[in-house]
């Protein structure tokens, strides 16, 4: 556990991505297997046992802790691990007992029968001092949120691989990540140099997804509108369905596995072939409110009713594999039209396809944008028409151009804490309008300004705190916060009756008194009809 | 003299008034009616006792100030003609009647000149203890418990999660550090007062001799330290034409500084912060420190309960810091806690704050 217990932390205080960078390399150079595979796998987020839950290791410490002072002390610290780890008591007789390795660590976790999981953290933490605590909490709870992203591992992969395989890149990385499980051996013999590339084409691994950049005015007016073909841009969630050899599986754009949570699709992907598109929830053809969508969201099973209620639809964009084939290297328009083929020969249930949208002229686009006020349009694609499918976020040949966003002029009511990197910040704000003379909460944003307007917010949450509960403060009613959110929906979880998607803070109006902000008719008269 | 653990449990005794009728948290501050002056005052009032001479403590403007000696010292150096009035120096141990209570100052081992404020009235004894911590600093005279009937302390550290390490561990951290990386200046943001001159201190007490060097901001105090008999060895200003020597060597800065244009001066610092936020490692990486010291002025989780235990008074308020979580210690104990909600002293984590940075010092 030192190695690792050593590397988080360094990792933890490095505050340089290049830094951070380096640690690994370095990490991945020195330590053997499996230990370094299973690292990478702590970092890559690609381990998780189930019954150690964060819920659990909370129920864990309160045995040892005044749960009272447990919970005050994580809505200070914000980080579950890391308040365990400081509050864990030290035992004087841990000198005497060895720190566990990593590899045994997760050998006895694999191991584990259910029930024993927790007893066997519990013997660990009293052997750690609190780095290692730190570490292991982080690895067992599978979130590390010390700063280094899956992608950031993998590229330090590519670049420790360079002293072997000079032609790597972190797309290479990507590309074969998928067919593989921790602890990695064959990628790091590859990236040694001892092996082959381990293989791709088979199996029913995630691809990497090709994203695009939002377009800006600026964008616009360099591009000639007969290079791009446009389609609209769904509001549901990006997917890729990919059935190889008998697999099914759907991931979402992070390849993340959601096959579990939509039986409804996979049961009609009896094809084989890797596509792209948009998981939807829709009846009679016709897509429902996001909202819907979010029901069936981040669950790992379903009940008949939800599959009933909620049924799931994905509208597909593109076509990476047919068969053994790979289109990816074709260009959109070639794809398309393999696309195209390869439905109507096919002609899977519960899926069709999204219609390009035929223009001209920009202009003609800016009209049809706005005009598409129907649910589930959040605005259009523009895709360059001789552009092949990338990895990543190439900058040129897919822009998203959403629909203008609606504003509303709010006040804030409450702030809190927020988490990570901002725990000292009052980072996160409800906001509300007004209903008569009081304010009703309608939401709630915490992005959309500067570090510098953050430090200005956090000053005046702390000046004109009126009340304080844990880690939130109610303020005076005297900030204008203009929200920019893409639609509001009825909604009976909010006291307001109404909420919004993607809010966030458009412009913190420092000039308006609080009185002059919006109402709540004014809010009702924007629900997405 | 004793009124300390005399049965205070029986409720209201007209001959023997409970403190909260005599001491009373107003907008200036806390204001002890029978003396008729306030302890460590946010605005300036008629009479204030300051505790310490920390910037949130020791306020310029007030017509008449009660502090130790050195407490008085260090205010007149920070604030020159603004200090105020009349100033009195009360040592530690000496008496003073005011109006109709008796004040004695006794030692808070926070700062130099530190003090708790301990008043006797009408058969009460409550004390005001400031800031304070409970483990050896070399550069001011070590916390006394004084057995009360009410304790009013500070909670700046009060969640179990607050567990400041042994110092020493924390200076060899440094040191080896500068071990390895004999090439980099190392820079560690301290405050101006008092945490600058005890890190040199235990820096001594661990061996270290070279010179230290000192951003600007930090060398009248230590000048003061120094002719007030606290040795501190051989320093030098770090000045932009000192940038040569600058590498390899030891800089202290104000936080504020040593991640600001100022350290464009270093060559490739290592960027260390000592005190006591450090021990959260998200605070620590949210400020770029890639080295963190848990060094601390204040007390820690552990001997701010022990301090309850010691002065062993049935009664706590807690100022300022994290109320609530030593509110429900001291509860659990049979304690009757209670937070004061004073403004204005350094709240919670203002001190991880850019901008109050500079400003801020105590922790």
């Amino acid at each position: 556990m030192n190695r690792f217990a050593a590397l988080i932390d360094a990792l933890v205080f490095m505050p340089s991505r290049n830094g951070k960078i380096r640690l690994l390399v370095e990490h991945f150079a020195t330590v053997p297997d499996p230990e370094r595979g299973w690292a990478l796998a702590a970092l890559t987020g690609a381990l998780s046992f189930r019954e150690a839950k964060p819920a659990a290791i909370r129920e864990l410490a309160a045995t040892r802790v005044d749960p009272e002072l447990l919970a005050l002390s994580y809505d200070y610290v914000g980080d579950l691990a890391e308040t365990v780890a400081l509050i864990w008591p030290e035992r004087p007789e841990r000198a005497n007992s060895l720190p566990p390795s990593l590899d045994e660590v997760v050998e006895a976790l694999r191991a584990a029968k259910r029930g024993q999981v927790i007893g066997l953290v519990e013997g660990w933490l009293d052997t750690l001092d609190s780095s290692g605590r730190f570490a292991l909490l982080k690895l067992i709870t599978g979130a590390l949120r010390i700063g280094v992203s899956a992608r950031l591992a993998k590229t330090a992969l590519a670049e420790w691989g360079k002293a072997a395989r000079p032609e790597v890149s972190v797309d290479d990385v990507e590309e074969v990540w998928h067919g593989l499980t921790a602890p990695y051996a064959e990628l790091f013999a590859w990236l040694e140099g001892r092996a082959e590339q381990p293989a791709t084409g088979a199996g029913a691994g995630f691809r990497p997804m090709m994203l695009s950049h939002p377009l800006e005015e600026e964008d616009r007016a360099g591009l000639d509108p007969a290079a791009y073909a446009a389609e609209w841009k769904w509001d549901g969630i990006r997917v890729q369905m990919v059935a190889r050899g008998g697999e099914r599986r759907l991931y979402s754009r992070t390849g993340d596995d959601v096959s579990g949570a939509f039986p409804d699709i996979v049961d009609h992907m009896s094809f084989d072939a890797v596509l792209d598109g948009e998981l939807l929830v829709a009846r009679d053809g016709v897509v429902a409110p996001f909202n819907d969508l979010q029901q069936r969201l981040n669950r790992k099973t379903v009940t008949a009713q939800m599959l009933r209620d909620g049924p799931a639809w994905v509208r597909l964009y593109d076509i990476l594999f047919d068969g053994d084939e790979d289109l990816r290297g074709l260009s959109f328009v070639e794809r398309r039209a393999r696309l195209e083929r390869w439905y109507e020969t096919v002609r899977p249930r519960r899926m069709d396809l999204s219609p390009l949208v035929p223009f001209d002229r920009w202009d003609e686009l800016v009209e049809l944008r706005e005009g598409a006020r129907e649910n589930g349009i959040e605005g259009l694609m523009l895709k360059r028409r001789d552009s092949a499918y990338l990895a990543g976020r190439p900058k040129g040949p897919w822009f998203k151009w959403k629909r203008g966003a609606l504003t509303l002029d709010t006040v804030m009511m409450y702030a809190q804490r927020g988490h990570g990197k901002r725990s000292s910040y009052y980072s996160d704000y409800t906001f509300g309008v007004w209903r008569g003379e009081e304010l009703v909460p309608v939401g709630k944003a915490y992005s959309g300004f500067t570090d510098a307007e953050l430090v200005e917010l956090d000053r005046w949450v702390r000046n004109h705190t009126t009340r304080r509960y844990g880690p939130v403060r109610e303020v005076e009613a005297g900030l204008v916060l203009e929200v920019a959110f893409d639609s509001v929906h009825l909604s009976n979880r909010h006291k307001s009756g109404l909420a919004m998607r993607f809010p966030r803070i458009h412009r913190i109006r420092w000039d308006k008194p609080a009185h002059e902000a919006d109402r709540l008719e004014t809010l009702a008269a924007m629900v997405a009809g | 003299m004793s009124a300390a653990h005399q049965s205070n449990q029986g409720g209201a005794n007209p001959s023997r008034p409970h403190p909260d009728t005599w001491i009373k948290v107003l907008p200036e501050g806390l204001f002890v009616e029978p003396g008729g002056f306030y302890i460590d005052p946010v605005r300036p009032v008629e009479r204030a006792v300051v505790t310490h001479g920390h910037s949130d403590h020791a306020r310029p403007g007030n017509r008449s100030v009660l502090a130790t000696s050195g407490t008085l010292a260090i205010m007149r150096q920070r604030m020159g003609e603004g200090v105020g009035g009349s100033l009195q120096a009360l040592d530690y141990g000496e008496t003073l009647r005011i109006g109709d209570v008796t004040v004695r100052m006794v030692p808070a081992g926070h700062v130099l000149g530190s003090a708790q404020v301990v008043m006797e009235h009408a058969g009460s004894r409550v004390v005001v203890s400031g800031d304070y911590k409970r483990r050896l600093d070399r550069t001011c005279a070590p916390f006394e418990p004084v057995p009360c009937d009410v304790f009013v302390t500070e909670a700046t550290f009060g969640l179990p999660v607050f567990r400041h390490p042994p110092d020493l561990g924390e200076v060899c951290k440094l040191l080896h550090s500068m071990a390895l990386f004999p090439e980099r200046s190392h820079v560690v943001g301290v405050y101006a007062l008092g945490k600058c001159q005890r890190l040199i201190t235990l820096l001594r007490a661990a061996g270290y001799d070279r010179p230290i060097w000192l951003h600007g901001a930090l060398e009248p105090l230590c000048r003061l330290y120094s002719s007030l008999g606290v040795e501190l060895g051989e320093l030098r200003p770090a000045t932009v034409a000192a940038k040569e020597e600058l590498k390899g060597a030891l800089v202290l800065a104000p936080p504020a500084a040593v991640a600001d244009r100022w350290a464009r001066r270093l060559a490739d610092p290592v960027v260390a912060v000592a005190s006591g936020w450090m021990r959260v490692r998200q605070r620590a990486r949210q400020r770029g420190v890639e080295l963190p010291l848990v060094i601390s002025d204040h007390a820690d989780w552990d001997e701010l309960c022990q301090t309850l235990e010691d002065v062993g008074a049935p009664e706590v308020w807690v100022t300022h810091g994290r109320e609530e979580a030593l509110v429900h210690y001291a509860t659990g104990r049979g304690i009757r806690a209670r937070a004061l909600a004073l403004i204005g002293f350094e709240d919670e984590d203002s001190e991880g704050m850019p901008e109050k940075a500079g400003e801020g010092e105590a922790s």
